[in-house]
């Protein structure tokens, strides 16, 4: 970023000559320096996988989550600054409810997406607010049919039937190509999305993290939930032997 | 002096509505008598309003209140139909309807049937009656003239009938309800909604079913 210092960053409202919006793509920057988030849909559902990189060894287990539930069919994770995601997945539960109480029944995704959306872009246009440091994936299961969207804090979304936002995007979004994401269900989309965080996790740089998983689909009944401890800790335990295996591999070709 | 109150009374659908599901879509059906006391104001009012292509309510009470509930319901859903990018559903519909009817029920006089089709659940009823309740029924008849045919509707209405049976099943037992009811009469206009969108008809005064009239 050759711009940068020439006093078209300082604010939300203002072009740089070249057509660009500093403080957006700063913003992106701030997403980029999260923790990995990814999200999968299958033929039954959609898996949504985050790592939690966790700062402090005193920190309680289970504390800070970036999987939210916004409506029972509906989940929403997050990579980027959590104050920002939570005051999103605020907003979004209100739209939610809102939508209920007002036509009777829940909310199509598509809407919601269009409404956070939209709220997060209005947040790039004023010189006296900041854009939202987040990037979010909204994912349900409406009519027997997944859905998953993603929005970056400029307030573009896409649809996407795998997606990865956060630090490792890069290497997980190349993992996740190698799927064939149209015919896998929930059940292993699981294990592929644990094996997925713990690869692109840089043990290097961040010690330690928790993996979060949830799903939304026909194993769960149509509703948003954190996957089952037993299932956890099957995708889990598969992960680590994913990568122990692969390790190995690499010493061989030494 | 002369009673005049007739004069000042307000103008209101003492009616006899109803609409039931068949197999494909539902059939609406309304008197189209509209007084003001005594006096026929219209009798060729049409009780069947448009909200949406495929979505449709009987209005009946006052006609002042349930035009004007009808009218922002059909903008409220126009908006709300651009804005999903598809086709509202009918229990969306119903859903704002009694919204508006709960919220005003000390000033409003609204008895409504919301009918229509959407893709979802296919034909459906709702009857929100005064005081802003909402229920779901797959026959529903309502207005002043609807005492009368309680038990006819319940002893001849078949889940699954066919667009013909159900026309014919609705069309006399509106005529039943227009002969013994008052405030009820003219003619019979009926809406068939199906995918297709709606199929209306009307059955003048001189043609409608005839029963034991001694």
């Amino acid at each position: 970023m050759s711009s940068i210092g020439t006093g078209y960053d300082l604010s939300a409202s203002q072009f740089s000559p070249d057509g660009r919006v500093f403080q957006v793509e700063y913003a992106m920057k701030a997403v980029e320096n999260s923790g990995t988030v990814i999200g999968l849909k299958g033929t039954d559902g959609v898996v949504l996988a985050a790592e939690k990189l966790v700062m402090s060894k005193l920190h309680e287990p289970g504390t800070n989550r970036r999987i939210f539930n916004i409506d029972t069919h509906i989940g929403m994770c997050f990579s980027g600054l959590i104050a920002d995601a939570r005051q999103l997945v605020d907003i979004a539960r209100k739209e939610a409810s809102n939508y209920r109480s007002q036509y009777g029944v829940s909310i199509p995704l598509k809407y919601l997406n269009d409404r956070v959306s939209m709220y997060m872009h209005a947040y790039t246009l004023y010189s006296a607010v900041r854009p939202y440091g987040c990037s979010v994936i909204l994912a349900s299961y409406e009519d027997d049919q997944p859905l998953m969207y993603l929005i970056d804090p400029s307030g573009v979304n896409y649809g996407f039937n795998g997606c990865a936002t956060g630090k490792a995007k890069q290497s997980a979004k190349t993992e996740i190509e190698k799927l064939k994401l149209g015919e896998l269900s929930c059940k292993e989309l699981v294990r592929e999305a644990a094996k997925i965080i713990y690869l692109v996790h840089d043990e290097l740089k961040d010690k330690n993290f928790e993996l979060e998983l949830s799903w939304v689909g026909k194993d769960s009944n149509g509703r948003h939930e954190r996957i089952p401890e037993h299932i956890l800790a099957d995708a889990e335990k598969a992960a680590k032997q994913a990568m122990e295996a692969d390790s190995d591999s690499d010493t061989d070709d030494l | 002096m002369v009673n005049e109150d007739w004069l000042n009374a307000p103008h209101s659908t003492g009616t006899s509505i109803m609409a039931a599901e068949f197999n494909g879509g539902v059939v609406i059906g309304a008197d189209t008598r509209t007084t003001t006391g005594a006096y026929i104001a219209n009798r060729v009012t049409d009780k069947l309003t448009k909200i949406t292509d495929r979505i449709y309510c009987c209005r009946s009470g006052s006609a002042a209140d349930t035009q004007a509930i009808a009218d922002i319901v059909s903008y409220h859903l126009g908006f709300h139909g651009m804005e999903l990018g598809e086709e509202p559903l009918v229990e969306t519909s119903a859903s704002v309807f009694q919204e508006l009817c709960y919220n005003y029920r000390d000033s409003l006089m609204a008895g409504i049937l919301v009918a229509g089709w959407d893709k979802l659940k296919g034909g459906q009823i709702y009857s929100i009656p005064i005081g802003g309740m909402c229920v779901r029924q797959t026959v529903s008849i309502g207005g002043s003239g609807s005492s009368y045919v309680y038990g006819y509707v319940d002893a001849n209405y078949k889940p699954g009938m066919s667009k013909e049976a159900c026309v014919d099943f609705v069309t006399k037992t509106l005529a039943l309800a227009m002969s013994r009811d008052g405030s009820s009469g003219g003619c019979i206009r009926i809406g068939v909604i199906t995918k297709d969108g709606i199929e209306r008809k009307v059955i003048l005064g001189t043609e409608l079913p005839r029963f034991y009239e001694d």
